[in-house]
């Protein structure tokens, strides 16, 4: 009985027809099977090897070098603090401290209740509003322990929903599998996702609420929220990859 | 663009500021090398791709901007090309790269089992920087973890080479480690709950550069320093790979593979591994052993006096009285596959010229007619893995002859040869076939008739339908150069289908066969006698008679019995003394009801072994014998390559070598069989065996001679042009096997000379002209071989529950019941579990899930064992694995049909 959703299973082998050596759809996989789990769970690795003709020490050995693969479960928002040297520079210790004291819990941990992950990261390349953090890969600029809180405080009530999307795929990913409009996919065309993640970087409502919008963003602002033109907002820096 | 040469052509390259001619395709590394230089490396295996990834091969190479570091494993040789090994800018790279390496490298070497002939350790004396600057903490691993039943690795020691996982992925095809993580947290890891089962797990330990992977048998058994080794050539299986026997405290502790070119390539199977733990078995037979109460043993006289120890001299009295006693033809020598070839042939004379017998057979049953053996013209192991088609008439391959498997894979993924098959289930090569042509069981000889034909198949033959057939016939007859790897592709069917079908594909012209026996030295027995009508030197009987009258005294005149025919004699009470030479056929003969009854009828029965096993509870008197590693010798391959087998370690209490049992028993007869040292044996081969006139055994002994001779191949015994010299890191751990200096007078006879010339005759008396090796013509004038005409008797028609019967395919895993595998501790669970394989459309039809119980009966027996759903398994037939431990296949194989038929029931539960 194949782990992954019938859906993720015909998007997974649109993906592998799009190469001429199936192994190349590997990355794209493990992000199905990340959106569809919440991490890369051991059931789905073995899946995706036998769709790729892999063995599962294979898929895990890939899957376990990037970062932005999770082996093991993760709590609804995952924090990533940038302690790089823009960074550092502006306090990102200080912060990563204060965020470790608030949830109670040191990078690589998730807080009991579940809701946040918390990671310590190389440039993020938001140095121009350093100190930052991401959250499910949203960038946050120009953090202090204070907004920080603002910024918990919101995504536990569910304020940042629309913004910051559950933990899951890249948007190029969901475009390649034909989740997004716009998609090259071989055929598979699934609905569109719940939730827009096309947000950019800074949206209205933290504008308003949380944070001043960065300068000199081309990206951002309220347009990239259009339906349409998402992807390439994603591309250009939606998303911290 | 320049043109690229032509891959092995002369490059020209400057090297430290000399010239140097490099070989077009090749690595500067592997070029610095032959030429003397060496450069210091971690990640480069000569037989595997390279990858630059440990940057310790780092060489100053001039470019347009001038001299840079480049990785010298990494790039190819270029005419002009000039590179600079030891510089200011070299010697930084490796003291950084060794720095570097070090920072979390535990540094445990007291411990380790690789301190002292470690390339990390000596690297780092050679070429390290003698300090490092780093204080910080080293990362900590849980050490040592298992990756699989016989590896362990300590992640701590390991420098990410990715030797490992290459060597898993790109040689084997079996990628169950791969790196984990990254950075300082990467890892050689397997997949949580599956463990790296591979058949060839150990070739990780071995190419490791530093102790992170550790092998179970040998892990804390010895110091390096305290080992002392020879080389040798493995006899667990008929291919004949070189290895480095390790001992330490006269014990056998550790095999290494040696890197010989025509044949292993430097890998070895676990088995061939592994299994030395045998060796060292406390059940290793060490006296002589006869049942003392009831002397003359009459089997059907109920209970037996048990085994028990006596001298030599008694035992070897007894066996002597009752062959004095026997008529000739009422004796029988069944087996010698274990035997080095000298014994083989001291053991094949004193059967003809003393006991005047013809009845001697080193094949089981289980093997294919020796004469179709010995006459189809051969090919080697590097002619099959560079023709453009081999076609596989075999067993699976992977489990029978491992090491022959990796060749074929790398032939069919890197070079250009394309592969057949021909077989009644998957095997391990399935998936590299161009196409896999399932028959069904027994009718082997038919689709082998439709390959070598040169008519379009319309029709499908034994079930394989017309269009497979016709695509395969048609691939056969376009690509000249044919290799068929012929042997059993189930035990289950007789050997006449393997037999027809070789005969029918020998029509085919320039066709050349490797023959997939697999039991040791089982070639060496063939072309030195031990076979019934065949001569020493592949000479048949008739041919050969007055030749070895002229050497031996008088022969039998009429062909003897093989081991099946023996049996059935016995089995009727015609037989008065059984030889039993190392062979087991209780456990290894497909039938094996026959066997018991024929051991239980027969007067009197002598083994000959090194350990007690299935047939010895029915002998008599039970000699034991030294076996691999205890005595010198020599083996001949698949290929009919004879390689030299070296001693490393005393046999066990009073065991002696096979040859000088015989040389005791024809003394005890009254006859002088002229074997007083194998020595004196090689010289009177030397005379009398045309195929071995040329054969030194000074020679084999030698570095020059490691990689052994071939004989029988039309042309000459090759010895290689050159020998690579072992190189250090891919062969480290075998530094100084004992090897001889090259034979007096340099090569002599130079092997050269060609094997039709006849032997060196020293003897005055006028003697007749050497025989000739049987060839084709000889099998064609005898129809098949002398086999019996297989009479299929036609089984149950259908199962209880409306399920036809189905056709049994029985093949062997690489670990099995065999005796050496069930004494070696470390590899005595990892056979299959017994079960029986259908396809799912079966298993529905019978009503069963898998894990069900299901009782198959044959008309010779019945056997229970679960079952499990595989769409690999042809519908209607059932597979299952042949001798595994608590189930003998062969209680239902009925040997002289052509094939077995079984009806399948499903037992209720708790009945
Ligand atoms: S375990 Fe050994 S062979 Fe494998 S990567 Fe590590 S050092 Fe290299
Ligand atoms: S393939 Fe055969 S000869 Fe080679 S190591 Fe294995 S058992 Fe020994
Ligand atoms: S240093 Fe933090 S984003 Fe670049
Ligand atoms: S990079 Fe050349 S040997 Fe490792």
């Amino acid at each position: 009985m194949p782990h992954l959703s019938e859906d993720n299973l015909e998007r997974a082998r649109a993906l592998v027809a799009l190469y001429p050596e199936k192994r190349s759809a590997l990355i794209p996989a493990l992000h199905l099977l990340q959106e569809q789990d919440g991490y890369v769970s051991p059931e789905g690795i073995e899946d995706v090897a036998e769709l790729l003709g892999l063995t599962p020490a294979e898929v895990r050995g890939t899957a376990s070098f990037y970062d932005m693969f999770h082996l093991e479960p993760v709590g609804k928002y995952v924090v990533a603090v940038c302690t790089n040297i823009a960074c550092m520079l502006a306090g990102a210790y200080e912060l990563l401290h204060h965020i470790e004291e608030s949830l109670g819990t040191h990078p690589g941990g998730t807080t009991e209740d579940g809701m946040f992950t918390l990671e310590d990261a190389e440039c993020l390349a938001l140095c121009g509003n350093a100190p930052c953090v991401t959250v499910n890969w949203r960038y946050f600029g120009d953090m202090t322990p204070e907004r920080w809180e603002a910024l918990a405080e919101d995504l536990r009530a569910g304020r940042l929903d629309a913004e910051v999307p559950p933990h899951g795929t890249l948007c190029r990913v969901r475009r390649s599998v034909g989740l997004l409009a716009g998609g090259a996919a071989g055929g598979a065309t699934g609905p569109m996702p719940a939730v827009d993640v096309t947000t950019s970087r800074t949206t209205p409502a933290m504008a308003s609420t949380v944070l001043p919008a960065p300068a000199g963003d081309g990206a951002g602002g309220a347009a990239s929220r259009s339906p349409g033109t998402g992807a390439q907002a994603g591309r250009q820096a939606g998303e911290g990859s | 663009m320049p043109e690229t040469p032509e891959r092995g052509a002369a490059v020209n390259i400057t090297l430290d500021g000399r010239p140097v001619v490099a070989r077009a395709g090749e690595m500067l590394i592997a070029a610095a090398e032959r030429a003397g230089t060496y450069i210091p490396r971690f990640c480069y295996h000569p037989r595997m791709k390279p990858v630059g990834m440990c940057r310790m091969c780092l060489v100053e190479l001039k470019g347009p901007r001038g001299f840079s570091l480049q990785p010298a494993c990494y790039v190819p040789v270029a005419e002009g090309m000039e590179a600079v090994t030891e510089s200011p800018a070299v010697k930084k790279a490796q003291d950084g790269v060794l720095e570097f390496l070090l920072i979390n490298h535990p540094l445990d070497c007291p411990v380790c089992d690789k301190g002292g002939e470690c390339p990390l350790q000596d690297q780092t004396l050679a070429y390290g920087p003698g300090e490092t600057r780093f204080v910080e903490e080293k990362r900590h691993w849980d050490k040592p973890v298992p990756v699989s039943s016989l590896v362990l690795i300590d992640r701590e020691r390991c420098i990410q080479c990715a030797r490992c996982t290459r060597f898993a992925e790109e040689v084997a095809g079996e990628p169950g480690i791969d790196l984990a993580g990254r950075s300082d947290a990467t890892e050689v890891a397997n997949y949580p709950g599956q463990p790296y089962d591979s058949n060839f797990s150990g070739n990780v330990v071995q190419i490791c550069p530093v102790g992170a992977l550790l092998a179970k048998p040998y892990r804390f058994r010895a110091r390096p320093w305290d080992l002392q080794q020879v080389e040798t050539t493995c006899t667990m299986c008929a291919l004949g790979c070189r290895v480095a026997a390790q001992s330490s405290a006269d014990e056998v502790v550790r095999f290494l593979g040696v890197d010989s070119d025509p044949v292993n390539w430097g890998w070895l199977c676990d088995k061939g591994r592994f299994l030395f733990e045998a060796l060292n078995s406390p059940r290793r037979l060490s006296y002589p052993l006869a049942r003392r109460a009831e002397p003359v043993g009459n089997g059907s006289s109920g209970a037996r006096a048990p085994l028990a120890e006596v001298s030599w001299s008694d035992a070897l009295s007894e066996v002597v009285t009752h062959l004095a006693e026997a008529r000739g033809d009422r004796i029988g020598v069944i087996g010698g596959a274990r035997l080095p070839n000298e014994d083989a042939y001291v053991w094949s004379k004193l059967a003809r010229s003393v006991l005047a017998t013809d009845n001697v057979d080193a094949q089981l049953g289980d093997g294919l007619p020796a004469d179709l053996v010995a006459g189809l013209p051969r090919a080697t192991i590097d002619e099959a893995c560079s023709a453009p088609l081999v076609l596989l008439v075999a067993p699976d391959i992977k489990e029978e002859l491992p090491v022959l498997y990796l060749r074929l894979r790398h032939a069919a993924r890197e070079g250009g040869t394309k592969l057949l098959e021909v077989s009644p289930a998957a095997t391990g090569l399935t998936g590299l076939c161009a196409a896999s042509l399932r028959y069904r069981p027994g009718e082997l000889a038919a689709v082998a008739r439709a390959l070598s034909g040169r008519e379009k198949v319309t029709a499908d033959v034994a079930g394989v339908p017309a269009a497979e057939v016709e695509a395969a016939r048609a691939l056969v007859a376009s690509t000249p150069g044919l290799v068929v790897v012929l042997g059993r592709p189930s035990l289950s069917e007789s050997a006449s289908g393997a037999a027809q079908a070789g005969l029918a594909l020998a029509e085919l012209p320039g066709v050349s066969f490797l023959p997939a026996l697999r039991r040791a030295n089982v070639h060496g027995a063939i072309d030195f006698g031990l076979a019934p009508g065949l001569l020493p030197g592949r000479v048949g009987l008739a041919e050969g008679s007055e030749w070895f009258e002229h050497h031996w005294g008088p022969v039998p005149a009429q062909p003897g019995l093989s081991t099946l025919g023996m049996l059935d004699r016995a089995a009727a009470g015609r037989m008065d003394v059984l030889v039993l030479l190392g062979a087991d056929p209780v456990s290894d003969c497909p039938d094996r009801a026959l066997a018991k009854q024929a051991l239980e009828k027969a007067r009197f029965v002598v083994a000959v072994d090194a350990f007690e096993n299935a047939s010895t509870a029915y002998a008599d008197v039970v000699l034991p014998a030294a076996i691999y590693t205890e005595r010198r010798g020599s083996f001949t391959n698949i290929e009919g390559r004879v390689s030299w087998l070296g001693q490393k370690v005393t046999a066990p209490g009073t065991a002696r070598p096979d040859w000088m049992i015989a040389a005791e028993i024809a003394t005890r007869l009254g006859r002088d069989i002229g074997a007083s040292s194998l020595d004196s044996v090689w010289a009177e081969i030397r005379r009398v065996s045309p195929l071995h006139a040329s054969v030194e055994p000074d020679l084999l002994m030698s570095y020059r001679g490691r990689d052994g001779v071939v004989v029988g191949t039309d042309g000459t015994g090759a010895v290689p042009a050159e020998v690579s010299p072992l190189d250090p890191m891919a062969a480290h751990g075998i530094s100084s096997a004992e090897l001889h200096p090259a034979p007096p007078g340099e090569l002599r006879s130079q092997l050269h000379r060609a094997l039709g010339a006849g032997p060196v005759l020293t003897e005055g008396t006028p003697v007749p002209p050497p025989p000739r090796r049987i060839g084709l013509g000889d099998l064609e004038a005898a129809g098949t071989s002398g086999l019996p005409a297989p009479a299929h008797r036609a089984g149950a028609s259908a199962s209880p529950g409306g399920v036809p019967a189905l056709r049994l395919v029985a093949r062997r895993p690489m670990w099995d019941g065999g005796t050496l595998v069930q004494e070696s501790p470390s590899v005595r669970e990892l056979h299959p579990p017994f079960t029986v394989a259908l396809h799912p459309d079966d298993l529905a039809r019978l009503g069963a899930a898998g894990g069900a119980a299901l009782r198959l009966v044959s008309r010779r027996g019945s056997l229970v064992a679960p079952v499990v759903g595989d769409k690999s398994v042809s519908p209607g037939t059932a597979l299952v694995p042949f001798n595994v431990p608590g189930a003998a296949v062969a209680e239902l194989v009925d040997a002289a049909s052509d094939w077995t038929e079984v009806t399948v029931e499903r037992l209720e539960a708790g009945s």
